[in-house]
């Protein structure tokens, strides 16, 4: 049974657009040119309850707009949307209190307000019961350790610390889905590991539905296994991390140190990228060639020092899908 | 509505934060209330004006600087405003709240906080005036009663308004230019600058016609004793029936307004 569904999303903008410069500006007052940009493009998914799915795509590909729908503050143009059986744009009041949201660029916490008024007025928005209030807090405000800045009013937080309330904030209710528009964004490395295991645990511990948005791809490849890819409006992919990997990663670069080369040596599904006095990097195709084949022949051709095998980083290979693309 | 009260004692211990903001202001009221008291005593004392006594005009004065941020229009909240331009009011939806109640509390809020720090030392001060710059006590117990409540109402009053002229920034993007002539307007019609006792004319008629006149002219006449008990309950319920027609037509314009947002970006 799919938690989520969608069905045939379409959401289209109309981009109002002017040419520089004063005689244009006087134009546009009489009439106004504009396109229509493609934001969602028919696209389609289920998720299963308990699911983390990273939701993945370029800037402007409309992952943004897509999260939008889900949460119910978009209106989508057509198509349809059923999330734990709501209509999240129809039943919005109701459906929202299901859901937690966290949205990187944008605060949703009151910023003159002390972080634990925020939280206070949180619960009566709510209306979540004294005992669960409790309860909650205590086991949020100790794995994200707040206790430091709960009296800090939100605009003095750095961004770290705020980003942690912001998660804190969005799970007092206790909600089925989770979505999470770049978590990380801005965040330095500790900080963006210990909101990783966040996240993990709370999935794991709470069953939370968690949808993911993220330009940094280690994010994806700790949080999540599935993976939905779009591009243009259009959704280009739908499934497993190695699969896309797998997928998009048949070639390995290997790196030969040696001593005393007599000649570079010819062979098939390689491409030599960069050669110097005492080393030589390849591209292998894994699909017709082995390292250790290589390896034995260039061993007839020299004295080998070291090699080095590197794996394609998953950046590379999202940036060869969204290549191959075109986008 | 638990979540509503918690949110309008939030604004209103954040409002009072600002405290050298209430001191500008404080300042400023000060300097205005006593501009006018001066003015307008050396004026009655070379004409005789029938409408109004010069008793009855400094408790006008006074009250209207004392009370100034309950019944000033032009008291707009620029993190709503901007929420709206740069698409930020699409995440107040997420959370489960009607918005127009929810920003009616914060305008409300604003204003209780921005009085609270200000009225109780004009009062004082313009009670310590020598006679006839002075603020007097109300007119009865009742008028006082009276005052309060059509107070409270004024307050209720305007913030329809503002709401009104905030949605409406949904659909021109910067509502600048609409705040400012509705704004202007409401403010003369208010007796805001100008008492509507010393109007006269069409002005005179227009005023009596509009709402704005019920935010504060009605309360402040109703405590000098210049508008008497009845005729303060006929324009109560006259305003009434102004607050509810605000408040649907407000109403009305957010629905819409939120139906067509679109959010760039992100």
């Amino acid at each position: 049974m799919s938690f989520i569904t969608v069905k045939n999303l379409n959401k289209t903008f109309k981009v109002y657009e002017r040419n520089s410069g004063l005689k244009e500006a006087f134009k546009t007052l009489i009439k106004r040119k504009y396109k229509l940009v493609h934001a969602v493009d028919d696209i389609s998914f289920d998720i299963k309850k308990g699911e983390i799915v990273g939701y993945i795509g370029p800037n402007g590909a409309g992952k943004s707009t897509t999260i939008k729908m889900l949460c119910g503050i978009l209106k989508p143009d057509s198509g349809e949307i059923t999330i734990a059986g709501f209509n999240p744009f129809k039943d919005r009041v109701k459906y929202v209190k299901n859901i937690g949201v966290v949205f990187g660029q944008k605060s949703q916490l009151w910023w003159d307000i002390p972080v634990m008024d925020s939280f206070d007025l949180l619960k009566d928005i709510y209306k979540i019961s004294d005992e669960d209030y409790k309860k909650n807090l205590k086991e949020l405000i100790e794995l994200l350790q707040l206790e430091k800045f709960l009296h800090t009013p939100v605009r003095q937080l750095s961004l770290g610390e705020r980003m942690r309330c912001e998660i804190c904030a969005s799970l007092l209710h206790n909600p089925k889905i989770l979505f999470l528009d770049e978590p990380t964004i801005g965040l330095d490395a500790v900080s963006k590991v210990r909101v990783r295991k966040f996240i993990k645990e709370i999935n794991k511990k709470r069953k939370v539905t968690i949808i993911l948005t993220s330009h940094d791809m280690q994010d994806i490849e700790s949080l999540t296994n599935r993976l939905i890819v779009i591009g243009h409006g259009k959704k280009l992919y739908d499934g497993t991390l190695s699969g896309i990997k797998h997928k998009f990663s048949r070639t390995k670069k290997l790196e030969i140190l040696y001593n005393n080369l007599i000649k570079t040596p010819e062979v098939e599904n390689v491409t030599i990228l960069k050669k110097e006095k005492d080393k030589i990097l390849l591209e292998v195709d894994m699909s017709n060639q082995t390292i250790s084949n290589i390896v034995k022949v260039y061993s007839d051709y020299c004295e080998i020092k070291d090699i080095n095998v590197y794996n394609k980083t998953i950046d590379e290979i999202i940036y060869e899908l969204y290549k191959g693309l075109n986008l | 509505m638990r979540g509503y009260i918690s949110y309008f004692k939030a604004e209103l211990k954040a409002g009072l934060q600002y405290k050298t903001a209430a001191l500008s202001g404080l300042t400023t009221q000060f300097f205005w209330g006593i501009i006018f008291a001066l003015v307008y005593t050396s004026f009655y004392k070379h004409t005789t004006i029938q409408d109004i006594n010069l008793k009855e005009l400094m408790d006008y004065v006074w009250l209207n600087q004392a009370f100034f941020a309950l019944i000033y229009i032009g008291i707009n909240d620029e993190t709503i405003i901007n929420s709206i331009k740069d698409g930020t009011v699409a995440y107040e939806l997420l959370r489960p709240y009607d918005l127009y109640t929810w920003w009616y509390v914060k305008l409300v809020a604003k204003r209780y906080a921005l009085v609270l720090l200000r009225c109780v030392p004009i009062v004082i001060f313009a009670c310590f005036l020598p006679v006839p710059y002075n603020l007097s006590l109300p007119f009865s117990i009742f008028t006082f009663l009276m005052f309060l409540l059509t107070m409270f109402l004024g307050t209720i009053l305007v913030t329809t308004i503002n709401m009104i002229v905030t949605s409406l920034a949904f659909f021109t993007n910067e509502n600048r230019g609409i705040s400012s002539i509705i704004y202007t307007i409401a403010d003369l019609l208010e007796g805001s600058q100008i008492p509507l006792p010393l109007l006269s004319g069409v002005i005179l008629i227009i005023a009596s016609f509009t709402p704005f006149r019920f935010i504060e002219d009605l309360p402040f006449r109703l405590y000098s004793g210049h508008i008497d008990i009845t005729t303060g309950f006929k324009d109560i319920s006259i305003e009434l029936i102004w607050i509810i027609g605000f408040f649907i037509i407000g109403k009305l314009i957010l629905k819409k307004a939120l139906s067509k947002v679109s959010i760039q970006g992100g």
